[in-house]
């Protein structure tokens, strides 16, 4: 039975490129854009979420899911594979407060993702993912906003943009990020840079707010919350 | 005689005010043989987590070996040294993965509580069921003479001088009636600012 290769379909060009990965960053930066942003007290993420046609139902699909009480993750580029990458991630989580008894730090959830983000260039058959990560959380009262790209590389953030225009939009917030604002705050440059690439009008309907509180849980905004920020 | 009595062992855990004590006999015999009389049945497990094990010795080497695995992984992993209670959780995990073919030792752990000082005991038994106690805990084959006068000679808020008192004689007296344990005792006291081991000489019989 060959259903499988065993060879890994992502290899090297000669100038040490694996060029799989950077076309899957293509496909991200194709992506809707998406915006993260933390704050004193928590942090925010925003996506744009545009229906293509008038008919569908907005509010069955989301794009910002939440992976443990304290950890939520969005992001820009395929949405079958962040569908999947969310269903391993809420695993990872589960597992690791079945055998410890303590919720996950966000940076542990971030660095078993990488790698299974990792394994996908690596291993035989298969392609990377076509999504880079936003990932959001709440460790012991500080607030923690990671991404992770297709290759499994992950990075801490202060502020970032992801999918179309990210690179106005990382110029943007490097402007507008202060480390001191409360997160009401940083919702309002999340949605002000989000505008920056947005075509049409912004409303409650197209785009959607994730945050980690000082609680430290995850919540998406409800749409009359989007609309008083708005 | 079962196989958790094999080896023979007497450990007690007792909880007094803001400190904790763990201690041990140190006789290790094959059956009604006695082969050592300086046996460590300790093993510290952080800086305030102190882990005693009872029952089958052979036993008593793997489970601590693989504990130290995970734990050395967790650290490494997580970059800050791990909580009482994570252990404490890691521990259940660990026996229970043999819940149909398992360990014949049980460990007891001895902790403070880093955040605010306060004594941890956790009992478990073969499989890992976990209790967290307030006074103390005993294991071993000595149990019914450890409970019993632990029952009469434990009071709460014990300061670290008496807490060390009490669980020698506690270990001590319980130990010289029981056959398969006894040849010495190691005591471990275990406060915020340092960890104190007393070796006690026993009867030697």
């Amino acid at each position: 039975m060959t259903e499988r290769y065993s060879f890994s379909l992502t290899t090297f060009s000669p100038s040490g490129k694996l060029v799989q990965i950077e076309y899957a960053l293509a496909a991200v930066a194709a992506g809707a854009p998406t915006v993260g942003i933390k704050a004193k007290n928590g942090v925010v993420v925003a996506t744009e979420k545009k229906a293509k046609n008038s008919l569908y139902e907005q509010d069955s699909v989301h794009k910002i899911e939440k992976i443990a009480d304290h950890i939520g993750m969005v992001y820009s580029g395929m949405g079958p594979d962040f569908r999947v990458l969310v269903k391993r991630a809420r695993k990872i989580a589960m597992q690791y407060e079945s055998s410890y008894g303590e919720a996950i730090p966000t940076g542990q959830l971030v660095q078993r993702v990488g790698a299974v983000m990792q394994e996908y260039t690596q291993s035989g058959g298969v392609r990377p993912f076509g999504v880079s990560l936003l990932i959001m959380g709440m460790d012991d009262g500080k607030p923690t906003l990671w991404q992770c790209d297709p290759s499994g590389t992950f990075f801490p953030w202060k502020a970032t943009a992801l999918g179309k225009n990210h690179i106005n939009g990382k110029t943007f917030l490097e402007k507008r990020f202060n480390a001191d604002q409360e997160l009401d705050d940083a919702i309002h440059v999340a949605i002000l840079t989000l505008k920056e690439s947005f075509e049409g009008a912004m409303t409650e309907e197209n785009v959607e707010i994730g945050i980690c509180n000082d609680l430290g849980k995850f919540v998406r905004l409800s749409h009359n919350e989007i609309k008083d920020h708005l | 005689m079962s196989i958790s009595e094999y080896n023979g062992s007497a450990i007690v855990a007792m909880a007094g005010k803001d400190c904790v004590a763990l201690a041990t006999d140190t006789r290790f015999g094959i059956s009604f043989k006695t082969v050592s009389t300086d046996f460590d049945r300790v093993y510290k497990m952080g800086p305030r987590i102190y882990m005693g094990m009872a029952g089958l010795v052979t036993d008593m080497y793997t489970v601590s070996a693989r504990l130290r695995f995970r734990l050395n992984l967790y650290e490494l992993r997580e970059n800050r040294p791990v909580a009482p209670r994570v252990f404490f959780s890691m521990i259940t995990n660990l026996l229970y993965e043999r819940r149909f073919g398992s360990y014949f030792s049980a460990p007891v752990v001895a902790a403070l509580d880093p955040v605010n000082g306060k004594p941890l005991i956790a009992a478990y038994d073969c499989i890992g069921d976990l209790e967290v106690v307030n006074d103390f805990f005993a294991d071993g084959t000595s149990t019914e003479q450890l409970l019993g006068i632990c029952e009469t000679l434990w009071k709460p808020n014990m300061d670290s001088e008496e807490l060390y008192e009490v669980i020698s004689q506690c270990l001590l007296n319980a130990q010289d009636s029981d056959a398969l344990a006894g040849w010495g005792a190691q005591v471990y006291i275990i406060e915020k600012d340092k960890v104190t081991k007393k070796t006690l000489k026993a009867r030697l019989d």
